[in-house]
C-alpha cells in the first residue's frame, strides 16, 4: 500500500456550550500521513492549536478501536465519514487526498444537545435502556447456563442485534432524528431470547414511550440508519420491534 | 506496617464456603441507610453497583465517559474462562485454579485464585440469564474455545466481542437499578480525591467534567473499579481515557500499591506506524490458534513476505518451543518477538514487527472443506477459496479490523504484528476481602493487584472483573458495613470534605496557572518512551535507575512548563488529561522502583540479570516469593512492605513450554 502526505482544509463546528449558538471555523493542517487515523489527524490539529495559544477542539473518543461507541463526528455529511460499517476512530486518512476540504459537525438532534464543539449529550440512550432494556434477574438467581437451549439462529440474530455500540449514528443519519434502530436492536435482542420473554410486552411499550418522551422523531423507513450504522445493525430489527409493539398493544390490559 | 491478607483458615476448597457461612450480614432495613460509592463502570464497577443495588444499598456509580456502557471492558475480544467442563475434557475448579496460579508464574495469592475459579461458573449462568448472547452450537448449547496456555476448552465467547456483550449485560443490570432508584448514575464525572475521616474512607471529591464543578459525595464505603494503568506507557491497547488517577489518589492517601511493575505486554497487536500514533490495537490471541509466526532467516530481508520461500523463513516460536509452538503464553511470545527484532530480523518499514501468517491455515481448512464436499482432488485455487471462507467465519471481524487500520488484505499477505502494553497485573494491594490498606476503601477488577500474579492468562480479565463485582464484594463489603450501621450519613460540610475539596481545587488552579510552552500530550509521549525503553519488555538495573532520574526530571519540567488551554470552569478535556498525566508520571517512577527492587524474572517482568543460559526468564523464589506492597511516604519516597506468598497446593516449578 502506497503511503502519502496531504494538506487539508478543515471546517469544524465550534460551540462553547449548549447555550452558545456556535459556528464553523476553518483550519489548515499540513503533512498529514495517509496512515493516520482521522482522530490522530485531530490530535495533530489540537496540538497545533494549543501551541498557538488557542483552545483545543473538544470531541468524544475513547477506545479508538470501533467498539466503545463514544466517537461521534459527522464528516462531510455522513455520520462517521465516508467508509461503510466504520466508526470515526477507525476511519483512516487514506480516505482523503491532498487539497481536500473536510467538514466536521457534531451529531444533530434535539434529543442530543451539543455540550461543546463536537461533543453531544447522549444520556437519552441510557434513559431508554432504563425504561426496560434489561432482563429483571438479580445476581445469584440464575439457573445453569445450559439449562435452556437456544436455537442457534435465534442466538445469532440476538447477537447481531446486540452488536449495537450505542453511538447514535442512526439518529444523526435520520432526517427525523429517529432512534428506532437503536431501540429496536435492544428490543430484538431480548425478544429473541427465552430469558427475555416474561417482560417482552412491557419492555417494548415502555422503551418506545421513553424514546418518544426524549424527543426522537418517527421512522419513515428511509433506512439511512442502517446504511450509516458502523456495526451494520439491520432494519429488520425495526420491523421486529413494530410487530412486538403491535402485539403488546393489542394484548395488554 | 504488617500486612494482613485475612485469608480464611481451612482447606483451600473450603475457605470461601466457610467465609460466606460466617461473614457478618447487614439486615435489609439497615442496607437502605447505607451508601456506597462505586468509581468506574466497567465489568467490575457495573457488576458491583448493580449487585449492591439489588441488595438494597444506596449506590452512587461514577464514570468519566458519557455513559457507563463505554468503559474499556467493552473492548475485550477473546472470551471469558469458566470451569464449567461442558466439553467433558477434564476441566474443573481445581484445574482453572492451577492454570491461573502457574500462568501467573507463582506470584498470586492461592486463596484468591481458588475463589475466582469457584465463582467462575456462576458468572456464565448470570450472564446467560441477563440475555448475553454467547456463541452456541447447533443443539442450542453454549460453545467453547481454547485459549493460550491451557489444554482444555473453557473459554466462552461472543464472536470477537465478548467484552462488549458482558459489559452490556452488566450495564443493563446497572440501568435497571438506576430505574429502580437504588443506584444514582454520575456520568462524565471523575474522582479526584478520596475523603478519609477517622482513618476510614468516607467519600470522594469528584469533578463534573461538563460543568467543571467540584462535588462532594459521602459514602460509608468506597469501591475503586477504575481499571488498569497501561496508559503510563502512552501507547497501549487501553482506551484513551483509561487512567490511574482514582487509584493513585487513594495510594497517596495511604492505600498500598501492589506489584506496580507487573505489566502484560500482549504479543499480537498491530505495530506502530508513525510518531503521531495515539493508541495500539490488539488482535485477539485466538489468532495464534491458527496463525504461524515467523520472520525471514536473513537480516534486513526486504522482499515481500509472499516472495520469501518456505526454507528462508524462521518460525521462531515453533523452533524454540516445540511443545507449545505458537501457543506459548503471552509473556513468552512477546519476548521472543522482541528478541528477533532486536537482532535485526524484524519486518515492515519500522523493522519492529513479525509476520502472523494464515496461508497454511487457509490451505488446511480448504482441504478439509473440499473433502467434506467430496472433492478429494481439489486444485489449489479451489482449496484456497474454500479455506478463506472458513478463516473468514472464524476471524472475519479481526481481519476486517486489520485491513481498516493498515490498508492491507490479511487473506493475501501475512499480517504484521508486534507486542504492545495491554494489561496491568499490579494495582492497589487488597486483602482477601478486596479491601485496601485504608478501611472502607476497596479495589476491584484490574484496579487491584490480586489474582493474576506476574502474568495474566487469556480470557481471565473478564472473569475476574465480574467475579469481584457480582460474587465477591456483595459478601465482603457487608462484613465491613455490618459495623457501620450506627454511622449516620456524614454531612459533606465536614472539615475533611472541605480540606479534600480545597486540595483538589488548588491543584487544578496550579495546573492552569503554569502557562508554559509544552502540551500535555508531549509530556505523556515522553513518559511513555522512557517507560517502554527502560521498564518495558526487558529491564535492567542500570536502565531502571536512569529511568527514575529521567522521570523525576520530566516531572519537574511538567510542573513548570505545561500549557493547558481554556478555562478552569466549564468543560476542559486538556485540563482533565493534564491531571491524569501528572499522576502517570508519579506512578511511572514507582513502577521503575518496583522493577528495580525485584531482581528476578517472573511472568511479564523480565530482568535481564536473571535469565537462564538460553535466555528464558529465571524466577528467584528464595528471595522474591512475595507481593511488593508500596507505601507512599512523600514525594519520590516509598517503603516496600512484603506479603509472603505461601503455596500450599500448587508447588512452584520453573515454567517450561519447550
Amino acid at each position: 500500500m502506497e503511503h502519502y502526505k496531504m494538506n487539508l482544509t478543515l471546517k469544524v463546528w465550534k460551540q462553547k456550550d449548549s447555550s452558545d449558538k456556535g459556528g464553523f471555523e476553518t483550519y489548515q493542517v499540513k503533512d498529514i500521513s495517509s496512515e493516520m487515523s482521522f482522530l490522530e489527524m485531530f490530535d495533530v490539529l489540537n496540538e497545533q492549536l494549543i501551541t498557538e495559544g488557542k483552545d483545543a477542539i473538544a470531541f468524544d473518543h475513547d477506545c479508538r478501536e470501533g467498539i466503545c461507541g463514544m466517537c461521534s463526528m459527522y464528516i462531510n455529511g455522513k455520520p462517521h465519514g465516508p467508509w461503510e460499517q466504520n466508526t470515526t476512530c477507525q476511519l483512516h486518512m487514506r480516505a482523503f487526498k491532498d487539497g481536500d476540504t473536510i467538514v466536521v459537525e457534531p451529531w444533530r438532534s434535539k434529543a442530543f444537545p451539543v455540550l461543546k464543539d463536537l461533543m453531544v449529550d447522549r444520556t437519552a440512550f441510557d434513559r431508554i435502556i432504563q425504561a426496560g432494556g434489561y432482563i429483571s434477574v438479580n445476581t445469584g438467581n440464575a439457573v445453569d447456563a445450559n439449562a435452556i437451549p437456544i436455537d442457534k439462529k435465534d442466538a445469532d440474530d440476538a447477537f447481531a442485534a446486540a452488536a449495537c455500540i450505542g453511538c447514535g449514528a442512526c439518529v444523526a443519519a435520520c432526517k427525523n432524528s429517529s432512534a428506532m434502530l437503536f431501540v429496536s436492536a435492544k428490543v430484538s435482542q431480548l425478544a429473541l431470547l427465552p430469558q427475555g420473554l416474561p417482560e417482552r410486552k412491557t419492555r417494548v411499550l415502555s422503551m418506545v414511550a421513553q424514546m418518544d418522551k426524549e424527543g426522537f422523531g418517527n421512522c419513515t423507513n428511509t433506512y439511512a440508519c442502517e446504511a450509516e450504522c458502523p456495526k451494520g445493525i439491520s432494519v429488520t430489527n425495526i420491523a421486529r420491534m413494530n410487530r412486538e409493539y403491535l402485539n403488546a398493544g393489542l394484548s395488554s390490559e | 506496617m504488617a500486612l494482613n491478607s485475612k485469608i480464611p483458615a481451612g482447606e483451600m476448597n473450603q475457605k470461601w464456603e466457610d467465609y460466606k457461612g460466617h461473614v457478618k450480614l447487614v439486615n435489609p432495613a439497615n442496607k437502605r441507610k447505607i451508601e456506597i460509592i462505586v468509581v468506574g463502570t466497567g465489568l467490575a464497577g457495573a457488576s458491583a453497583a448493580a449487585a449492591l443495588g439489588e441488595l438494597g444499598y444506596k449506590v452512587k456509580a461514577f464514570c468519566f465517559q458519557d455513559s457507563p456502557r463505554r468503559a474499556h471492558s467493552i473492548a475485550a475480544q477473546g472470551g471469558i474462562n469458566a470451569a464449567k467442563n461442558y466439553q467433558n475434557d477434564g476441566d474443573s475448579v481445581f484445574r482453572l485454579f492451577y492454570d491461573t496460579v502457574k500462568g501467573g508464574d507463582y506470584r498470586a495469592r492461592e486463596a484468591n485464585v481458588h475463589r475466582l475459579a469457584e465463582v467462575s461458573a456462576n458468572i456464565i449462568d448470570q450472564c446467560v440469564a441477563q440475555g448475553v448472547p454467547f456463541a452456541r452450537e447447533y443443539g442450542g448449547l453454549l460453545s467453547n474455545r481454547s485459549f493460550g496456555g491451557t489444554q482444555v476448552q473453557r473459554t466462552f465467547y461472543a464472536a470477537g466481542q465478548t467484552g462488549q456483550q458482558l459489559l452490556l449485560g452488566a450495564y443493563s443490570a446497572l440501568e435497571r437499578q438506576v430505574a429502580l432508584g437504588t443506584v444514582t448514575q454520575y456520568s462524565r464525572h471523575e474522582m479526584l480525591e478520596v475523603v478519609i475521616i477517622d482513618g476510614k474512607a468516607r467519600g470522594i471529591i469528584a469533578k463534573n467534567l461538563v460543568t467543571g464543578e467540584i462535588e462532594r459525595h459521602f459514602g460509608h464505603a468506597v469501591l475503586l473499579c477504575s481499571g488498569g494503568y497501561g496508559n503510563v506507557f502512552y501507547l497501549s491497547t487501553n482506551a484513551m481515557g483509561s487512567n490511574v488517577t482514582a487509584a493513585w489518589k487513594a495510594h497517596k492517601k495511604g492505600a498500598f500499591f501492589g506489584n506496580p511493575c507487573f505489566t502484560q505486554i500482549h504479543p499480537t497487536c498491530i505495530p506502530v506506524s508513525g510518531d503521531y500514533q495515539s493508541k495500539l490495537t490488539l488482535m485477539s490471541e485466538s489468532l495464534r490458534n491458527d496463525g504461524r509466526i515467523w520472520v525471514p532467516k536473513a537480516k534486513d530481508d526486504n522482499r515481500r513476505p509472499t516472495d520469501i520461500p518456505e526454507e528462508e523463513r524462521d518460525y521462531y516460536l515453533e523452533r524454540r518451543y516445540p511443545a507449545f509452538g505458537n501457543l506459548v503464553p503471552r509473556d513468552v511470545a512477546s519476548r521472543a518477538a522482541k528478541e528477533r527484532c532486536d537482532e535485526g530480523y524484524g519486518v515492515g518499514t519500522t523493522k519492529l514487527a513479525v509476520y502472523l501468517d494464515f496461508a497454511d491455515a487457509i490451505k488446511r481448512y480448504g482441504r478439509i472443506e473440499a473433502g467434506k464436499q467430496g472433492n478429494h482432488n481439489a486444485d489449489d485455487a479451489t482449496v484456497i477459496t474454500l479455506g478463506k471462507e472458513v478463516v473468514k467465519e472464524k476471524y472475519g471481524n479481526l481481519f476486517d479490523m486489520y485491513a481498516k487500520i493498515t490498508g492491507e488484505n490479511p487473506y493475501e499477505t501475512p499480517m504484521r504484528i508486534y507486542p504492545a502494553v495491554h494489561y496491568t497485573m499490579g494495582g492497589l494491594w487488597v486483602d482477601y476481602e478486596l479491601q485496601t490498606t485504608i478501611p472502607g476503601l476497596y479495589a476491584l477488577g484490574e484496579a487491584n493487584f490480586s489474582d493474576h500474579g506476574a502474568n495474566r492468562l487469556g480470557a481471565s480479565a473478564l472473569m475476574q472483573g465480574l467475579a469481584d463485582g457480582y460474587f465477591v464484594i456483595p459478601y465482603t463489603v457487608g462484613n465491613y458495613l455490618a459495623d457501620e450501621i450506627r454511622t449516620p450519613a456524614i454531612p459533606t460540610t465536614h472539615p475533611a470534605f472541605e480540606e479534600a475539596e480545597k486540595a483538589v481545587k488548588d491543584r487544578l488552579s496550579t495546573l492552569m496557572n503554569i502557562k508554559g510552552n509544552k502540551t500535555v500530550e508531549s509530556f505523556h509521549k515522553r513518559l511513555g518512551k522512557i517507560m517502554w525503553d527502560k521498564c518495558g519488555m526487558a529491564r535492567n538495573a542500570q536502565g531502571l535507575q536512569e529511568a527514575i532520574t529521567e522521570i523525576q526530571q520530566l516531572k519537574k519540567e511538567f510542573w513548570s512548563d505545561v500549557r493547558i488551554p481554556g478555562e478552569i470552569g466549564g468543560m476542559n478535556p486538556e485540563l482533565d488529561k493534564a491531571g491524569r498525566v501528572a499522576d502517570f508520571i508519579e506512578l511511572g517512577e514507582l513502577m521503575c522502583l518496583d522493577a528495580l527492587n525485584r531482581n528476578e524474572s517472573c511472568g511479564g517482568h523480565f530482568r535481564e540479570e536473571s535469565q537462564t543460559e538460553d535466555g528464558e526468564a529465571k524466577r528467584d523464589d528464595a528471595n522474591y516469593s512475595y507481593v511488593a506492597a508500596w507505601e507512599f511516604k512523600g514525594e519520590s519516597q516509598w517503603e516496600v512492605n512484603k506479603e509472603a506468598l505461601n503455596f500450599e497446593i500448587v508447588k512452584p516449578t520453573q515454567r517450561s513450554y519447550k
